[in-house]
């Protein structure tokens, strides 16, 4: 239900983007999705890839500022209202939805998220049957 | 473990005692061999007689810095060239390096106070002992050496660089005790961490940290991280080199080697002696040396004297940790701000690395301080994947300084290892106000 992202600390100056590039393409592992929270002082790139755990790794060791977290990633059909649909249900349940982003998976739309109750939105989206992707599917995807 | 108990654990009237019949013999001395001073004396009408016990040390008058810089590069030397074995010079980065001769009796006296801080650390004979200060100009290095040798342990003269080497011999050789900067140690450890050398496979079990200010959350984590025991050695190169004072294994302030450096605190400002126990500029007047004597010489470092018998047995006065300098010291919007004090908070949390860098600029005629902190690896941590989570921990960090320093900072985080490392007394402070 959940997958891994990695959240690398970047500061905001030319050239710490490539590094951390550079390192994920001599680990060989490839970026599935990406997104950038961009603050005035700092950015957090939010990655997901095909090897989370590798990556990661090799950041840490590289002494790069990097965490694995758990979000959610939940399949969608291509059809309209599909997103509002899935958030109705989280927020519905009073949970709070810490960021977002979404990216095409084998030709459908996937939703990335994190909430404020991870436990919670587990349980929320088990009941309303929403199809979820779980590691192992990106692992896999080759 | 005290190597010389008749010096270091004399009663305090034979102390004074001695000190006074030192002080008037130093005086007469540089009288009669130094013009700098002679002419001083003769401005304040003052004779080598008038000076009897060592109360009267008052009467004398300072010497600072530009003193040694001004007679540059002999003028203050009391001895014939003749009878100097040794020079050291200063690092001189503005201004005339600080040129310091040694007689021979000079470095015996250098290794007798040196053997007396290593044998307080607890340093035998059969201790395998690196010193990695930088050899050469510095008085670190072989200063250190000199005191290793005269206690019998087996000296290991790494110097500075070549860091994996080291830390290789560390391991080889069984090395049981080092003497670095303490900052040097923090690389030392990441070093060997990176090299997969881990602490079960070294013996260090004693540490003579010196040369730079350091607090007891930077002791913490050196002795956590290489498995020492870790004690402060203090000591200025116009004075001696490192030796001048040492911490007992109470750790409660650095006993001062003060049959040969005598101490003074001072308001750096009105140059008022201050009583015993308040905090202010620590003033040393060497009672013994040959090559370059020095009369009530301002370190501008800042600290306060404790008397009273130590747990050691110990009666010689100790000075507490150096709380920052004189002239370290930075006026921003009219607050004093000491460098000690940002890392007190710095190294109080653990999300951040043991180094940052301050830079102090002036924007619309408003000074500011901005706080350069590198985050840690280990503890950057799924809770942190988000800017408000990030924000939050710098905000925890401006909250701290600005209670202590009173002023507010901005606090800038960088990635780790961005902040520049040094080897040797780190440079932690860019004043972008004088530059512009």
């Amino acid at each position: 239900m959940t997958v891994k992202q990695l959240s690398i600390f970047l500061e905001n100056r030319s050239g710490t983007m490539t590094k951390v590039l550079d390192i994920l393409k001599e680990t060989g592992v490839r970026i599935i999705a990406s997104s950038i929270a961009d603050t005035a002082e700092y950015g957090l790139f939010r990655v997901i890839c095909t090897d989370p755990q590798k990556a990661y790794d090799e950041l840490a060791e590289a002494g790069v500022a990097v965490a694995l977290s758990d979000v959610f990633a939940i399949q969608l059909d291509n059809r309209p209202g599909q997103v509002a649909d899935t958030i109705r249900r989280i927020s519905d349940a009073e949970i709070s939805i810490t960021y977002m982003y979404s990216f095409l998976f084998h030709g459908k739309g996937l939703l990335v998220f994190r909430t404020d109750n991870t436990e919670e939105a587990r349980e929320v989206i088990r009941r309303a049957s929403l199809k979820s992707i779980a590691e192992k599917d990106l692992i896999d995807w080759e | 473990m005290i190597w010389n108990p008749n010096k270091e654990c004399m009663s305090r009237d034979e102390m004074s005692a001695l000190q006074g019949k030192r002080l008037h013999k130093i005086v007469k001395y540089v009288y009669h061999n130094v013009p700098f001073y002679r002419h001083k004396l003769q401005e304040m009408d003052l004779t080598p007689d008038d000076i009897r016990t060592i109360d009267d040390i008052v009467k004398l008058p300072f010497t600072t810095k530009q003193d040694l810089r001004d007679n540059y590069p002999f003028g203050l030397q009391a001895a014939p060239p003749s009878e100097i074995i040794r020079i050291h010079a200063s690092s001189g980065t503005t201004g005339n390096p600080t040129i310091v001769g040694y007689t021979r009796k000079d470095i015996g006296v250098w290794s007798e106070c040196m053997a007396r801080c290593l044998t307080s650390f607890g340093v035998t004979r059969d201790d395998i002992f690196s010193v990695a200060y930088g050899y050469g100009l510095f008085t670190g290095g072989l200063g250190a050496h000199n005191g290793v040798e005269m206690v019998g342990a087996s000296v290991v003269p790494a110097s500075t660089g070549n860091t994996e080497k080291h830390a290789r011999l560390i391991r080889d050789l069984g090395i049981t005790g080092i003497a670095c900067t303490p900052s040097y140690a923090l690389y030392l450890a990441e070093t060997m961490e990176k090299m997969g050398i881990t602490k079960n496979q070294i013996k260090l079990r004693v540490g003579a940290f010196g040369a730079e200010p350091w607090t007891e959350k930077m002791r913490d984590e050196i002795q956590q991280r290489l498995g020492l025991k870790g004690f402060n050695i203090y000591g200025l190169s116009e004075i001696m080199g490192p030796s001048v004072s040492y911490e007992c294994e109470h750790q409660n302030g650095s006993h001062i080697n003060e049959d040969h450096f005598y101490p003074e605190i001072i308001n750096p400002v009105t140059l008022e002696p201050l009583p015993k126990g308040q905090p202010g500029e620590l003033v040393f007047t060497t009672l013994t040396k040959e090559g370059m004597p020095l009369l009530r010489y301002r370190t501008r470092d800042l600290c306060s004297l404790m008397t009273g018998e130590c747990g050691c047995g110990r009666t010689n006065v100790r000075m507490t940790a150096i709380t920052g300098r004189s002239d370290d010291m930075l006026i921003i919007r009219g607050i004093n701000v000491f460098p000690s004090q940002v890392e007190s908070v710095v190294l109080s949390m653990k999300e951040f690395a043991p180094r940052y860098m301050l830079v102090v600029d002036r924007v619309n005629n408003l000074d500011t301080l901005e706080v350069q902190v590198e985050l840690r690896q280990e503890y950057f941590t799924a809770t942190f994947d988000t800017p408000a989570a990030i924000d939050e921990l710098k905000k925890r960090l401006s909250d701290k300084l600005r209670s202590v320093l009173s002023i507010s900072a901005k606090v800038s985080l960088k990635a780790p290892n961005a902040i520049e490392r040094s080897q040797g007394k780190s440079t932690r402070v860019i004043d972008l106000r004088n530059q512009k």
